[in-house]
């Protein structure tokens, strides 16, 4: 767990001026290396650039300066073989059945027949959609369709998982189970997991390392290391630890915060 | 049979006994129209009597070729320009007052043009119902969230893929609303041209008819053409609800 998977040199995105408007410095500089096979959160204020941070990883958008790498690799909006991205809005294809939801995570992969079923099946399986797999998007609850959304992205085996706030539209209780089943895949898959959310407390459960963004143009002022153990689940909020680490986010962040708001900081 | 059902039922059949009553009574004389009873029983003869068989299958063949002319070309051209912002920017003023052209007042040009045949009336129909189906199926893709698009794009799927894998399947609804409108514009716009300089179709059986006082004739081929339209858009509508239903929208 120590070769750099993702990096990012100089990673800046400014957005050109459209009517009405100047144009946007939305991100960095931001610096950074992600290594393989750990699970990396980034938290910052509301703007600060997190969900563009992730599409340019997910070469779904060009950086304006710098360069990010994927396995050495430059990424400059072409989308590279064995990234899985899943969304915070929903995903699903209304049109197609759980089963041919997950299926499209394949079809552009050479598998035969036999080995795509026993693929999609496994998938399935691993979300606990099994007696849904037939069903429509439309017939499952908010939960469900994000794990149809999370096991199309496993289907494809991907060496790297973005998660861009994939719990934001959950609700508490299913945002922590939800938070068990990406553990549980994180050990099982091996992959290397970059996670965005606004949830202090879901990095701090998840992450083996949180970095956290300042305001707009967001650049990462801080990288915290949880140091929690590879298995590990929700409970990990008992530990006396959590509070720590979520209170060292926290301090950090809201400075931050308050600039977005366009406060002034609060001396302590 | 639901309760909606039963109440459309009912009103269809309340405006039928209605004409009949009017007719019967004498309010509408028998020279304007027969009695509905009459009607049906003129249109089981005619349509035994396989007649028109030929006027019939010629017209239901040009609507058939300018409505599938018109949805395929519409979706096609609603598809590439939902892709060329600058080109559908520019067109955009035409497709809002197109509508305001009376293209029948062209069927003397498209005569001269393509002569005496099947030709103009194909053209009308295709160039009533075209403009519909582009509108309808920018208005589908102007809808396609951008999540899916960008799931398109990590899956690393072409512009053409895209469309016939993402795109166009979420539009599924709009389209079927296009084809509904295709196929009423393709019915106006083949019968309507029948009427004015065919020598052929039913549209020209059922003025032929109206000159000549034959309400046997003219009668039955009209409850034939909304008999004809009224189950095909039905079987669209149906074909809508159930997209719409499997998608939790109705």
């Amino acid at each position: 767990m120590s070769s750099p998977h993702v990096t990012l040199r100089g990673v800046t995105k400014r957005f050109p001026a459209s009517a009405g408007g100047g144009g946007v410095h939305a991100l960095g500089p931001v610096d950074l290396e992600i290594r393989k096979g750990e699970f990396f959160a980034v938290v910052g204020p509301s703007g600060c650039g997190k969900s563009t941070l992730l599409e340019l990883i997910a070469g779904l958008t060009p950086a304006s300066e710098g360069s990010v790498e994927f396995e050495g690799q430059p990424i400059d909006q072409e989308i590279p073989d064995g990234v899985g991205v899943v969304f915070q809005e929903d995903a699903c294809f209304p049109w197609l059945s759980v089963s041919d939801n997950v299926a499209f995570g394949l079809r552009k992969s050479a598998f035969s027949a036999q080995d795509r079923e026993r693929r999609v099946s496994d998938a399935i399986a691993m979300m606990g959609l099994s007696d849904f797999r037939r069903s429509y998007p439309a017939q499952l609850s908010g939960g469900m369709r994000q794990r149809v959304c999370i096991a199309r992205t496993l289907v494809a085996e991907p060496r790297l998982i973005l998660l861009d706030e994939p719990f934001g539209a959950l609700d508490q209780q299913t945002r922590l189970l939800m938070g068990d089943e990406v553990l549980r895949l994180w050990r099982e898959t091996g992959s290397t997991v970059f996670l965005i959310t606004h949830a202090l407390d879901e990095a701090a459960m998840l992450a083996d390392r949180i970095g956290v963004m300042s305001a707009r143009p967001g650049v990462i002022i801080e990288v915290v290391e949880t140091h929690w153990p590879r298995d590990r689940d929700s409970r990990i909020v008992e530990n006396e630890h959590f509070g720590a680490v979520t209170s060292r986010l926290w301090k950090t962040l809201r400075d931050e915060s308050m600039k977005t708001m366009g406060r002034t900081a609060i001396s302590p | 049979m639901n309760r909606i059902r039963l109440y459309q039922f009912g009103v269809v059949a309340g405006f039928v006994a209605l004409l009949e009553v009017l007719c019967l009574a004498g309010v509408i004389d028998k020279i304007t129209m027969p009695p509905p009873h009459r009607i049906a029983i003129d249109f089981y003869k005619l349509m035994m009597s396989g007649k028109l068989y030929p006027e019939i299958s010629k017209s239901m063949a040009n609507v058939l070729a300018a409505f599938v002319l018109a949805y395929v070309v519409g979706i096609l051209t609603g598809t590439v320009l939902h892709a060329h912002k600058g080109v559908r920017d520019t067109l955009d003023p035409l497709f809002a007052t197109y509508y305001a052209i009376p293209i029948f007042a062209f069927y003397p040009l498209f005569i001269v043009m393509f002569g005496l045949g099947d030709g103009p009336q194909l053209l009308i129909g295709f160039l009533l119902g075209v403009v519909a189906v582009i509108v309808t199926t920018l208005n589908g893709l102007d809808r396609v969230p951008m999540v899916l698009r960008k799931t398109a794009r990590i899956g690393r799927l072409s512009p053409f893929e895209t469309a016939m894998r993402v795109t166009l399947p979420f539009c599924a609804p709009y389209l079927l609303t296009a084809a509904k409108l295709a196929l009423a514009y393709a019915f106006i716009g083949v019968i309507g041209s029948e009427f004015i300089m065919a020598r052929s179709g039913m549209g020209y059986e059922i003025g032929y008819a109206y000159t000549n006082f034959d309400n046997a004739t003219m009668y039955p081929l009209i409850l034939l053409i909304l008999l004809l339209s009224i189950v095909m858009n039905s079987a669209l509508s149906h074909w809508e609800k159930l997209l719409l239903a499997r998608r939790g929208r109705i």
